[in-house]
């Protein structure tokens, strides 16, 4: 996995409008990050052109031109911010291949779903969760095109002379400061794995799958 | 005296392998495959020359990509054909036990890990896919995790987890008839919102609960995914031994005493603290009803979908907005007569033979509405089998329903089975987020008999009105 240190770049918005009031799309489900005729892939590559496909495609597959990431400079976005709840749905790790293969590498959110959470972050993908008046302050600055900087190791998100901190949990953040490979780290403790299965199979027998 | 736990902390607890501050390794028992999310966690153990440590632990089966029409010719689609035949490559080169496409225990992963009795109570089960949480309805901790995980499981038995927070979940009270398992689950959704259990672990407790069938246990773990939680838990009791005695992978003999010897040991003790409790009457409870893209959408079958100017939170209402701009719906008008074009009966959610009886009852003797397509699609072969044993698919193919082979079916609409543009849909499956069942489809969440009698009367209709 590539290590995560600091990025800059663009941010894209995504908002809800209802009347002239624009507010931060909530709920934003992984069907909707990709849609599921593109998981019948056996690789993890290829997928960003199909992020967000049908906010971002008409029915003849042509760009919408009021969706976000269309419009010049967002094509090129590497921090994605929206409502709370990024993520709900499927587990598929389908959506952050994608946002990854855009070019997206951090999300800014009031909340994310559990199972898309750590999906992030074994693919490089750093998830902020900032409180909704927090990303309130960003909006401008993102819907203006200016440059943000996210440093993972200063814990900041860094717009102009504006520095705003975030919280990363100490694990999580280490992971991707590394890029370490998760299940290298866990082979490493097998001896715990062996131990633990000695035990259980010798005291939960019924624990062990019975071969039909 | 040590302090009072909950089931869950119990279950945590013993299958911890290593723990570090939150640094936690959790053994996993059971690791359910299916052809969509596991590709490319092969690929990665293949490039790193990897093995896998527990074949026996794991079972494959298709299920989300496989067409639901006659398949004995092959799998019609070249993508998904290639999907499928890599999962069975994939499992006989690691050695893992596969179900073929063609075997009548095949079905949707979550139906056929109970019914294998291959899901136990206290053990702790994963699969690439969110609605793993199905499994919990047994009292094993079970949740979805993405490839990466997969991969990780493959390779080590184990997971990287932090501990999550009790929240129980009481329904009490006696449900009226016609009010299901589906019911609960979406007044429990609605009641707390699709990021309600996000963090948490919910235990479902309650006289409604308790009286559950087996199957209707697994409806309401099923949707704990939908609001947010990682993980629905019951505690076993003697239905959950009865359902799983003599299951093929249970286990048999002195082995069969000793497990239920423990698994009588896993109800959370007297005084286990929650993180978070709420409680839920389920006596005056109707039939309930999706009206927009998100599961907490959530009306009784006689309410009347929002108006705009009653939601404060500013996200919410934009949030409203858009979804009755999708579903096409008016606000502050009655959910009930909406036309509906499909009626789909079937997925993890509600395919098992509990759910085609539920509708069969409704249906029997009566015609599907002249405007309505409507299909049934059960979760497995051996609900496939077991209800054509009990005469249920001549129930539903003289209404005019059509009677499929199992897999996931519309509930994703991976296969050929999709809404087209603008059609409506009385659905009981777990999402109707925007496109779910196909492009610009219109999906409205209901219990297996309100589906029915949605596609008898070919609109959105209170199932008390056939049936009384």
């Amino acid at each position: 996995m590539e290590k995560f240190t600091s990025i800059k770049g663009i941010a894209a918005t995504m908002l809800n409008k209802s009347g002239n009031q624009l507010s931060l799309m909530m709920n934003i489900d992984t069907d909707m990050i990709i849609p599921k005729q593109f998981l019948k892939t056996i690789k993890r590559s290829g997928l960003g052109k199909n992020l967000f496909d049908e906010m971002r495609y008409d029915m003849n597959g042509n760009e919408i031109e009021s969706f976000i990431l269309n419009k010049d400079p967002f094509t090129k976005a590497k921090i994605l911010i929206a409502g709370k709840n990024f993520g709900c749905g499927s587990s598929r790790e389908h959506a952050p291949w994608s946002i990854l293969d855009f070019g997206i590498k951090v999300i800014i959110a009031p909340s994310f779903a559990d199972i898309f959470f750590n999906n992030c972050f074994k693919n490089g993908i750093l998830p902020i969760k900032l409180s909704e008046d927090k990303i309130n302050l960003l909006v401008d600055d993102s819907m203006k095109g200016i440059e943000f900087e996210v440093n993972l190791i200063d814990q900041l998100i860094i717009i102009k002379d504006k520095e705003l901190p975030f919280d990363v949990d100490a694990i999580n953040k280490d992971c991707l400061v590394k890029g370490l490979d998760d299940i290298g780290s866990t082979l490493e403790r097998s001896s715990f794995i062996d131990e633990y299965e000695k035990i259980t199979l010798d005291n939960f027998a019924w624990r062990n799958p019975v071969k039909d | 005296m040590s302090e009072p736990k909950t089931i869950y902390d119990k279950i945590w607890e013993s299958h911890l392998v290593y723990e570090d501050n939150n640094d936690c390794l959790l053994y996993i028992d059971r690791h359910l495959i299916h052809e969509v999310t596991s590709p490319q966690a092969f690929e990665g153990l293949r490039m790193s020359n990897r093995s896998v440590r527990k074949p026996l632990n794991a079972l494959a089966v298709a299920d989300h990509n496989i067409p639901t029409t006659d398949r004995s010719k092959g799998i019609g689609d070249q993508e998904s054909e290639l999907q499928i035949q890599t999962l069975e490559d994939n499992c006989n080169e690691f050695g893992i036990q596969y179900i073929k496409t063609n075997d009548k225990r095949q079905g949707i992963v979550h139906i056929i890990g109970p019914e294998q009795g291959f899901t136990l109570p206290g053990l702790t089960i994963v699969c690439g896919d969110s609605h793993t949480s199905t499994h919990g309805a047994f009292g094993a901790l079970a949740h979805g995790i993405g490839t990466s995980e997969v991969e990780h499981v493959l390779a080590t038995q184990t997971l990287i987890q932090k501990k999550a927070k009790n929240f129980k979940v009481t329904i009490n009270g006696e449900c009226n008839e016609n009010v299901t398992a589906k019911d609960l689950a979406l007044s429990v959704i609605g009641a707390i919102g699709t990021a309600g259990g996000t963090g948490y672990v919910i235990e479902y407790a309650g006289e409604a609960v308790r009286s559950l069938s087996i199957e209707g246990r697994m409806t309401l773990c099923n949707l704990t995914i939908e609001a947010g939680a990682r993980a629905g838990l019951i505690a076993p009791d003697e239905k959950t031994f009865k359902y799983l005695k003599d299951r093929p992978m249970a286990p048999k003999g002195e082995d069969w005493d000793r497990a239920v010897d423990y698994w009588k040991t896993l109800p959370s003790d007297e005084g286990a603290k929650y993180d978070k409790s709420i409680e839920i009457d389920a006596t005056n409870l109707s039939p309930l009803v999706t009206w927009g893209t998100s599961p907490e959408d959530v009306i009784s079958i006689d309410g009347n979908i929002p108006k705009l100017e009653d939601i404060e939170d500013d996200s919410k209402r934009s949030a409203v907005k858009r979804s009755l701009d999708y579903m096409d719906l008016i606000p502050g008008s009655p959910i009930k007569g909406v036309e509906i074009d499909r009626v789909f009966i079937g997925s993890c959610t509600n395919g098992r033979i509990e759910d085609l009886r539920e509708a069969a009852s409704v249906v029997e003797g009566k015609k599907v509405s002249s405007n309505v397509v409507a299909m049934v699609v059960p979760g497995s072969g051996l609900v496939k089998e077991q209800a054509e044993k009990e005469g249920l698919d001549k129930i539903f193919l003289n209404a005019g329903f059509e009677w499929r082979e199992p897999g996931c079916s519309m509930c994703l609409a991976m296969n050929a089975d999709k809404l087209s543009p603008k059609e409506r849909c009385a659905s009981t499956s777990n999402r109707n987020f925007e496109g779910r069942q196909g492009r610009e489809g219109r999906t409205h969440l209901v219990s297996p008999s309100m589906a029915a009698a949605a596609a008898i009367k070919g609109c959105l209709t209170d199932v008390r009105e056939l049936t009384n």
